[in-house]
């Protein structure tokens, strides 16, 4: 197309000093803002105190951030010859936690590392973002229209995706499905391919809902009907509706939220946090929320869109879309909108590996937007090989 | 180079069109939002509060019920108890040792503590122990700091400071039944009782007071977390003010000792009920916390049914205490005069069928006052020949006999006042005369009450139209005492007055057992009511005398009068249940009691104590 300015070539060989500054600074201080929320959030849950919760928050904050950094500013090619590596490495992390995982909610999901307890099925998020970007930048665009191009990416994201289930995790192995359709699609694989896949979709949900656990059929039922079980499965959706729309336009102001101080909703520091926020700070606090995480996703789609090279504008916008996931399950779920199926509020939350996951794909996509003047061959770079 | 070009603008395309999507998502997440929180926000704010606000009922104070000068005969105890809370101690068998030291609990009561434990969520208070003495309370009081998670409390029970001596009329209280749970939220208090017989339970709603409420916040599982306000404070019960007057129902009981009887002390003219006594009696006290089955079995086999309240349930035959009414109705018949005399021989002949006098030997010739004072029953078989039963019955119930009173208690019996339509009705045969010869002394058929009996005495007395009173300034009930003269010839009753004022004097039936210090300012008339049938036999042989007959073939001893002759102001009616003869037994307890009342007026702590030192210095002994 020989474009100039935007997409000029310029040189690449900057400094990590030079990255460093280059850096897209206003998203940072998005997820600065976001994990802000967080620790008041768990400080106001936790009735007022910073242990254990509010500071462990701050700690993991702290040691996310600094992965964030180093991911951002480490050349792209770097992450481009290990994302293949890094979709192994998930998946050998998936496999050891099927033997010896620890146990918890009815799953078995966590590595326990010493100081945090890994959840590999959340690095997998990124991981199979990563390979399949990897994958479409690699092959000649003529071939995408062909379903033999198709084998590679489905066996991608199938093959986490049946580990994930067998954990049991539904929320986390339909984000996986999601982040890769949505990268099969930018990448530009025919339409009709989409709307089959809808058809078939529809077809296989009576084989897949038999596939599911109990736990997870009750949750679905529930979902369309919460008042149909009150003191069961309904009593959470039911008590965080109630938090929530108890908070009115301005909330009940910090720490005067009673739904979560008097214990109504369980897991009010996990995965119902956003409940505590509107509670506390109303529609208005509620909103803000939502901005901010709005602001990070959709980051992510214009540094794709303004990126010159397809394994970048892939990876960017693949996790943008997995970023605005992670909001749209676990608010749409505390809303009564989706079923319950246990996706944290990444930064907000409790919980590390979210927010491990979360800060990875940040870094990622700032490091995309530091390398998107740059070029790459289809076949990329090795690993430590590339030209500089 | 056209390859990319195509492959970024695809890309693009569908980057854009995704994020249409996801502002689409978020957009309908905000308006979710605003549905929730600012649309139904009034609604979710109002089941929030729901949720964390609960009412905590406070019990009120039970009124109390008094005397007629405002002595307690039900009233409020401080109870003290002792609470353990859980989950506010390291150990728990530990404290319990601890506490174990200061007050000595069995084993049942710690293996019933711990049991209790386990049972319930580990922040409600355990009951350690209750009914505490204030000795006991003070210990564990003084070592609280010493003692993890134990907080002294203490509560309202019923006590009832005269015990026997009112319970047929004061009635107990007791736990809700389980049918009346739901009816009032207090009832599902723990320990809250509620009247369960006499006063008690007739009075209920006016006792109970209003309950007050603490708004309380809790937590998820009910745990209290803080008191919010506004607290509404219970209101305490109305107190019941009686006519009675314990110290005269004391005195009253005792007369009546261990026996099975029943009796009526009233003012004349007002109709206050000054003392109602039924012996042998029962603890109320007994019934707060669950009567023991031990206690409950003794007075349920006991054959002077001690529950019975004899001195207005107890219907017995009223002998002849009835005969100034069948005079009165022969008077007004003009079937007898003043002058009318009768010669007794001990017998009488009607129809085929001989009728006996109470004297075997007979009374040789008595007018109509000596009838009444030697209680000749000849005289009345004579007069009744000539009476219509019907006549009698409406004499009878002129004088407030076969009525039942309300007095603000329930279970108010009414005498039976037999007529020709009752036996009609009842058994489905005619009236004989030879009836009307047994109900002339009060026989039969013939059944009344001590309450009924008291308020006959009380109109003979007065002329006046007398209603029964228990309870002071009544809550609308139609007391109309006093007000209206008895439709009866006043010199017909000046005639009866003096023939019971000769009961009182030598020859008259009630001389023989008198005490030295009666005076002569007492009226009254005995009765014995007979429980069998006398045979011709045993007439031959003797009749035999009471002493030697099994206590339930006794007759009935009976009595009613009034003091001063001249200025009737007290009533008394005794019924001595299978006692014997009405002279010998129960009228020198009504005679006893008139006495008392007419020596020292009415039984106000001033004048008892004046009593009492006065017969200490003269040395006597009651």
């Amino acid at each position: 197309m020989g474009k100039t300015g935007m997409f000029a070539p310029r040189h690449n060989d900057k400094t990590w000093w030079q990255r460093l500054i280059g850096l897209n600074w206003f998203i940072v201080l998005l997820v600065c803002g976001l994990a802000s929320v967080g620790v008041a959030m768990l400080y106001s849950v936790s009735g007022g105190t910073y242990e254990p919760y509010a500071a462990a928050h701050i700690q993991r904050f702290a040691l996310s951030f600094a992965v964030m950094i180093v991911i951002a500013t480490t050349d792209i090619r770097v992450w481009m010859s290990l994302s293949y590596p890094a979709w192994f490495f998930g998946l050998i992390l998936l496999v050891v936690v099927e033997f010896i995982g620890h146990t918890g909610m009815g799953g078995q999901r966590w590595l326990d590392l010493g100081f945090m307890r890994l959840q590999p099925s959340e690095l997998m998020k990124v991981a199979v973002v990563m390979a399949m970007a990897r994958y479409f930048h690699g092959i000649d665009f003529n071939k995408v229209k062909s379903l033999k191009s198709l084998i590679i990416p489905v066996f991608l994201v199938a093959l986490p995706i049946l580990l994930v289930l067998r954990q049991p995790d539904l929320g986390t192995s339909l984000m996986i499905l999601a982040g890769g359709i949505v990268v099969i699609f930018l990448a530009g694989v025919p339409r009709w391919l989409f709307i089959v896949g809808a058809v078939l979709a529809l077809v296989a949900t009576p084989i897949a809902w038999s596939a599911l656990k109990d736990y997870q059929k009750s949750r679905v039922i529930t979902f369309m009907n919460p008042e149909s079980d009150p003191y069961g499965a309904g009593y959470q959706i039911i008590q965080s509706k109630i938090a929530i729309g108890s908070g009115g336009m301005s909330g009940k102001g910090f720490l005067q939220g009673t739904q979560s101080h008097l214990k109504f909703l369980p897991e009010m520091r996990t995965d119902f946090i956003f409940t505590a926020q509107v509670e506390e700070f109303g529609l208005v606090g509620g909103a803000v929320l939502l901005a901010l995480y709005m602001l990070v996703f959709s980051y992510g789609v214009l540094i794709g869109v303004g990126c010159r090279n397809h394994y970048g504008r892939l990876l960017a916008s693949g996790l943008g879309f997995t970023l605005f996931l992670y909001t749209l399950i676990n608010v749409g779920m505390v809303m009564g909108l989706m079923p319950v199926v246990g996706v944290p509020l990444p930064l907000v939350s409790y919980g590390g590996s979210a927010m491990l996951t979360y800060m990875i794909a940040v870094g990622l996509i700032l490091c995309v937007a530091t390398n998107r003047h740059m070029t790459i061959a289809p076949k990329g770079a090795s690993l430590f090989g590339f030209k500089r | 180079m056209a390859r990319e070009g195509q492959r970024y603008q695809k890309y693009s395309r569908r980057a854009f069109l995704l994020a249409g999507l996801q502002g689409a998502f978020m957009a309908g997440l905000g308006a979710r939002l605003y549905y929730l929180s600012v649309i139904q926000g009034k609604s979710y704010k109002l089941k929030a509060d729901n949720n964390r606000i609960s009412l905590r009922l406070i019990a009120p104070k039970r009124g109390e019920i008094l005397d007629r000068y405002g002595k307690k005969v039900a009233t409020n105890k401080q109870d003290f108890r002792v609470y353990l809370v859980p989950e506010q101690t390291q150990n728990v068998s530990r404290t319990l040792q601890k506490i174990n030291r200061i007050l000595p609990l069995s084993k049942n009561q710690i293996s019933r503590i711990e049991r209790t434990i386990k049972r319930q969520r580990n922040f409600v208070p355990v009951t350690i122990a209750k009914g505490l003495e204030w000795h006991d309370f003070a210990r564990v009081n003084v070592e609280i700091p010493g003692l993890e998670g134990v907080f002294p409390d203490s509560g309202m029970t019923r006590d009832y400071p005269y015990s026997h001596l009112a319970a047929h009329i004061v009635g107990y209280v007791g736990s809700p039944r389980p049918e009346d749970i739901g009816k009032d939220p207090l009832y599902q208090l723990p320990g809250f009782k509620l009247g369960r017989d006499g006063i008690e339970r007739r009075y209920e709603d006016s006792l109970r007071g209003r309950a007050g409420a603490r708004r309380v916040e809790v937590n998820a599982v009910g745990r209290e977390i803080r008191e919010l306000d506004p607290r509404q404070d219970a209101e305490e019960g109305h107190p019941i003010q009686l006519t009675l007057d314990m110290e005269l129902q004391q005195f009253v009981a005792e007369k009546l000792g261990e026996q099975a009887a029943g009796a009526v002390v009233m003012k004349a003219e007002s109709g206050e009920i000054l003392s109602m006594a039924s012996t042998p009696s029962y603890d109320p006290n007994d019934f707060n916390s669950g009567i023991s089955q031990e206690n409950w079995n003794a007075i349920l086999k006991d054959p002077r049914k001690p529950l019975l309240n004899k001195a207005l349930a107890g219907k017995f035959p009223p002998g002849s205490t009835i005969k100034m009414l069948v005079a009165l109705a022969a008077l007004e018949k003009g079937l007898i005069t003043e002058e009318t005399t009768v010669r007794c021989t001990g017998k009488h002949t009607y129809g085929d069928r001989t009728y006996h006098c109470w004297e075997d030997k007979g009374h040789g010739r008595v007018n109509l006052l000596q009838s009444i004072a030697k209680s000749c029953d000849v005289y009345y078989y004579e007069l009744a020949e000539k009476l219509d039963i019907d006549d009698l019955a409406v004499v009878c119930e002129r004088f407030g006999l076969g009525t039942s009173y309300d007095i603000g208690l329930d279970g108010v019996s009414k005498g039976l006042v037999p007529t020709k339509a009752w036996k009609e009705s009842a058994l489905g045969v005619n009236w004989y005369q030879g009836e009307t010869l047994n109900a002339s002394i009060g026989q039969g058929a013939f059944t009344a009450t001590p309450l009924e009996l008291a308020v006959m005495t009380a109109r003979l007395a007065t002329g006046k139209a007398i209603f029964p009173k228990l309870i002071q300034d009544t809550i609308g009930a139609d007391h109309l005492s006093g007000t209206a003269t008895l439709d009866a010839n006043p010199l017909h009753l000046e005639l009866m007055r003096n023939g019971m004022h000769d009961v009182m004097k030598s020859g008259g039936t009630a001389h023989d057992f008198r005490n030295p210090r009666d005076t002569q300012k007492i009226a009254g008339k005995t009765g014995t009511s007979q429980v069998r049938t006398i045979s011709k036999a045993e007439r031959k042989d003797g009749v035999v005398k009471n002493e030697d007959l099994a206590w339930k073939s006794r007759d009935h001893a009976l009595f009613v009068g009034y003091a001063p002759f001249d200025n009737p102001e007290y009533i008394v009616s005794v019924l001595v249940q299978h006692g014997g003869g009405g002279g010998s037994v129960a009228a020198p307890i009504g005679r006893e009691i008139l006495y008392k009342l007419t020596e020292t007026g009415n039984f106000t702590p001033e004048e008892v104590a004046k009593r009492l030192a006065r017969e200490k210095e003269e040395g006597l002994d009651g």
